[in-house]
């Protein structure tokens, strides 16, 4: 549905988005992860038409998008950082003026209506924009990107400043949306992607520096290497008996706890699972297990070491 | 096109600008007319009356175009109208109608309104005072795309207001500034450039195809700039 082929934008000699390659399929939910000035909004301008790249094409349903840019255009809604609202329109103007715009030719009051509906701003429709809080501009910014049946909608930061209910509402609307169309979404909250996505697409410095489906994204990046283990057990004498487990290439003491215990961090080979060996030695010598888990299984933690890492790379080919 | 076009007649008569423009412009032409034509006697001549008109442009003219485009770029209301399927000329197209729409209304029915008295009590010459009505417009329609252009340059409404009220001062006064110089290649560049000498064939009675030229060619040129504004906005590396 969607190809981006070695997108790139230049800001003077910034590169804000850096050589990228990727497809989306219809009907994904794809969450573009990365931390602010990442290149996620660049990204989405381009692929909305707003911006022109640098070099390199970007294709919704096999249409260029500088070649075709109505075509293109007619088939995505789009949802920009600041949602583009005329204040001194009501919203139901506001979204009037959105379906003439799109040149819609679905039934409009109908079609307007059930919008708000789903959306959930059917009370506020003759209100004036102006007077809307921010969860609800940010929901008329919404309902503007669907108008017309878009088979391709894009959300940038789509919770942005919404409070805890808000995000959890517009969260469920995005995955009900996206059962029938192609969706994007950018963001910068971890749990967001984890929960609305089928796939996640990480970025860092203009580059895709991971790209996998949302179920795989923890293991593919980490495996199963790495273990925070809590010991109740003299760090001293722990870690030695640790690194001579079979398998393990790396441990270390992290924290010591008031209550006597401490918290290491062990890593294995990719193809053993070190955590039975590691139970039965402990297990030996009484040092009991206070808590063990994978690296990882926290998705904050994953992003700031894949962001890490790709500095760190991009620092030792320089 | 014809989206745009609607929300910005509406956007005219929901905020207090398209109020502002018809009070000042009906209040001042009524008044202008007065003075050069019901009061004044056997010196009645509503040439002058025209003529004058055009310096009202500097306040109302603006009020019209100074938020069109600077506007939506402030409330980022731009990436709507650019990532829909409407072409930036359409974009363009549309504002700049919606501008010629509030002025031309308003002067044509002035002038419809003035004209009454005129042949009621005297014998006009319609042709010329067609004439006449033609030549504002032009003129009109033409700083329209100025302003709209200037607009296109800022966020900032009051910079693209000021920005068209000095462009509009330097093309209605260029030709009495003329006088002053010496140099006659500077003269001939600057006459090049004069509204008023061009409006002047109109006011004589004289239909012009040389100065319809100009003023259409103003208009295109200035909104082609502005759609180039845009175009450079997408491609800017800055």
């Amino acid at each position: 549905m969607i190809k981006v082929e070695h997108l790139t934008k230049q800001y003077g000699d910034r590169l804000a988005v850096n050589d990228i390659s990727f497809e989306v399929q219809k009907g994904e939910i794809v969450g573009f992860l990365g931390p602010n000035g990442a290149g996620k909004s660049t990204t989405m301008n381009i692929l909305t038409g707003y911006l022109s790249s640098t070099s390199g094409r970007a294709m919704v349903d096999g249409l260029d998008i500088l070649e075709h840019p109505l075509a293109v255009k007619k088939k995505i809604g789009f949802l920009p950082e600041t949602p583009p609202l005329y204040l001194e329109m009501t919203v139901r103007e506001y979204l009037y003026f959105i379906y003439d715009l799109k040149k819609c030719t679905l039934n409009r009051k109908a079609h307007i209506e059930e919008i708000c509906r789903v959306v959930g701003i059917e009370s506020t429709l003759d209100r004036m924009i102006r007077n809307l809080s921010k969860g609800y501009r940010q929901r008329v910014g919404i309902a503007g990107a669907i108008v017309g049946n878009p088979e391709v909608i894009i959300f940038d930061e789509p919770t942005n400043g919404l409070d805890p209910k808000q995000i959890i509402d517009i969260r469920n609307l995005i995955r009900e949306l996206g059962k029938e169309r192609t969706i994007i979404l950018s963001t910068h909250i971890l749990s967001e992607v984890k929960a609305v996505c089928d796939r996640i697409l990480i970025i860092n410095e203009g580059k895709i520096v991971a790209d996998e489906k949302t179920e795989n994204i923890e293991r593919a990046l980490h495996g199963n290497r790495r273990l925070i283990i809590r010991i109740d057990g003299p760090a001293a004498s722990v870690l030695p008996a640790l690194k001579r487990v079979n398998g393990v290439t790396y441990a270390q003491a992290s924290q010591k706890h008031s209550d006597g215990s401490s918290t290491f961090i062990v890593e294995s080979r990719d193809d053993v699972d070190i955590r039975k060996p590691i139970f039965y030695m402990l297990a030996q010598n009484s040092w009991p297990i206070l808590a063990m888990e994978y690296a990882g299984s926290n998705l904050e933690e994953l992003f700031i070491s894949v962001v890490d890492e790709a500095d760190a790379s991009d620092k030792k080919q320089a | 096109m014809f989206a745009i076009y609607k929300r910005e007649m509406r956007a005219y008569f929901t905020s207090p600008v398209g109020y502002m423009f018809c009070a000042i412009f009906f209040a001042v032409s009524a008044f202008l007319f007065m003075l050069y034509n019901v009061q004044a006697g056997e010196d009645a001549h509503y040439p002058s009356y025209f003529s004058i008109l055009l310096y009202l442009f500097i306040i109302i003219i603006p009020l019209l175009t100074m938020k069109l485009i600077s506007e939506e770029r402030k409330m980022r209301t731009d990436q709507l109208i650019t990532t829909a399927p409407v072409t930036l000329g359409g974009i363009v197209m549309g504002k700049y109608l919606a501008a010629l729409t509030m002025f031309g209304g308003s002067f044509v029915l002035t002038s419809i309104v003035y004209y009454i008295p005129l042949a009621m009590y005297g014998t006009p010459n319609t042709a010329m005072y067609a004439g006449c009505v033609i030549g504002v417009f032009l003129v009109g329609s033409a700083f329209i795309s100025i302003g709209i252009f200037i607009s296109s340059l800022t966020e900032n409404q009051f910079i693209s207001a000021l920005g068209t009220i000095a462009a509009i001062v330097f093309l209605l006064l260029v030709s009495a500034l003329n006088s002053y110089i010496n140099n006659e290649t500077i003269r001939n560049f600057l006459s090049g450039l004069s509204v008023t000498s061009r409006y002047a064939y109109f006011s004589n009675g004289i239909f012009s195809y040389d100065a319809l030229l100009y003023f259409i060619s103003i208009s295109a040129v200035f909104l082609f700039l502005t759609i180039r504004v845009f175009e450079k906005r997408r491609w800017s590396n800055s």
